[in-house]
């Protein structure tokens, strides 16, 4: 299992989701990414993004003026 | 057992599609949606941006379609190949710069190649027969399937009965029976089917889910290509359109004055792209200018910026101009009064 970082950092929704989207893809089941990002809109459409696609919210909120999403990658189904 | 059948359903976010994706998962399919990012979408982009729209909940309506209907969706970034479709319709613009009927093509055709891709066997649209006057009308509808390469694969499931029988329900895959018959403008059928599958805060957006229908939005988008001499666009463009007054006081340039704090913050973002200038002896708008400008020009920038902020009234307004390199200017001015500021010149 291994840690990464995506920077989504002035991008606006849905482009945050995207880069998420596309960097999972890339991820092992059982991997973790935090993505930062400026967009507050994060908050809300990564965690949906995550429910609706099997992977897992691990920690989110506000940090240095930015915002952050922890997850970790699911098993695919 | 029979096979287990597989649908792509185009996921705007809106209730139709919410709806034609449901009717297909209660006749059994397996539905994944698709939702297009094409850069001019409604959903996301001035929520974060504008201020005043922070107390509104920023949801994203094709996520919470999809959550709703429990399916995956998938968001695709066509911002670059769409480009062609804006600048190059086939079939040309509706009311304004909207190429809905060849980008509804497009869409169709990028599901297409997703279903071919991931072995899905139809495509599923929330598409009504007469709802729209370009990409939904009973003689554009079959060219949507055509031209996207479609043909009898695309089921709109909210209309079929008005349609000729697709490959899906000649071959059972569907129940034709369970399919429905909607036609026209009139929502009422779809609130109705809302009701019974118990969706509830749906989306409605005015005007769709694309800024390019927009009056407001396209003026500006013709007024940027004009004011470059060229059509081109990088994503930048089409997203400060979204954003602040544009005031365009000659051909050569233009000013975007942010409107409040979220639109100040945002144009931020863009200094070191732009030449921009604010007022520091009162409070007021962070402006960009787009163009070429002389010196005669900023000054005149500079008095338009004064009367934006709160020194319109005052004889003497310091107004500060940064240019992307780095470089840095003072000019003092007197603020532009209300009626100098010409109705034409406001994009």
């Amino acid at each position: 299992m291994s840690h990464y970082e995506l920077n989504a950092r002035r991008l606006l929704c849905p482009m945050p989701v995207i880069r998420t989207q596309n960097k999972v893809e890339e991820l092992e089941p059982g991997d973790t990414l935090e993505v930062l990002a400026t967009d507050p809109g994060v908050l809300n459409d990564i965690p949906a993004w995550c429910r609706i696609n099997g992977h897992k919210v691990l920690d989110s909120g506000e940090r240095d003026g930015e915002v952050y999403v922890l997850l970790q990658v699911g098993e695919p189904s | 057992m029979t096979q287990q059948r597989k649908a792509v359903a185009l996921i705007s976010g809106g209730l139709d599609s919410l709806l034609a994706a449901k009717v297909m998962l209660e006749q059994g399919i397996h539905v994944e949606g698709i939702n297009f990012f094409t850069g001019f979408c409604v959903e996301g982009h001035t929520h974060a941006i504008r201020k005043k729209d922070k107390t509104k909940p920023k949801r994203n309506n094709a996520l919470w379609s999809a959550e709703r209907l429990g399916i995956k969706l998938h968001i695709i970034d066509i911002v670059e190949e769409y480009k062609d479709v804006l600048l190059n319709p086939k079939h040309g613009y509706g009311a304004n710069m909207n190429p809905c009927l060849d980008c509804k093509i497009f869409m169709v055709h990028k599901a297409l190649e997703w279903a071919e891709k991931h072995g899905f066997d139809f495509i599923i649209t929330g598409e009504v027969v007469g709802q729209r006057p370009m990409s939904q009308r009973k003689d554009t509808m079959p060219v949507v399937a055509r031209e996207s390469g479609a043909e009898d694969r695309l089921l709109r499931p909210l209309c079929a009965k008005n349609l000729p029988p697709t490959l899906p329900d000649r071959e059972g895959w569907v129940d034709r029976e369970k399919l429905y018959d909607f036609s026209g403008r009139n929502r009422k059928p779809q609130m109705e089917l809302a009701k019974k599958f118990g969706f509830e805060d749906y989306a409605s957006p005015a005007g769709g889910c694309c800024f390019l229908t927009d009056e407001a939005y396209s003026r500006k988008l013709m007024d940027l290509w004009q004011g470059r001499g060229s059509r081109e666009y990088e994503m930048d463009d089409i997203m400060l359109l979204k954003v602040g007054r544009h005031i365009r006081p000659a051909p050569n340039f233009k000013l975007i004055v942010s409107r409040e704090e979220g639109e100040n913050n945002f144009l931020t973002g863009y200094k070191k792209q732009f030449i921009h200038m604010f007022t520091t002896s009162h409070p007021g708008p962070m402006v960009l200018v787009d163009g070429d400008v002389t010196e005669a020009d900023l000054e005149l920038a500079a008095r338009i910026t004064a009367r934006y902020g709160k020194g319109r009234t005052a004889e003497k307004v310091t107004v500060e101009v940064h240019f992307p390199d780095g470089d840095s200017r003072t000019f003092e001015v007197t603020p532009m009064p209300p009626h100098e500021v010409k109705e034409e010149w406001m994009v």
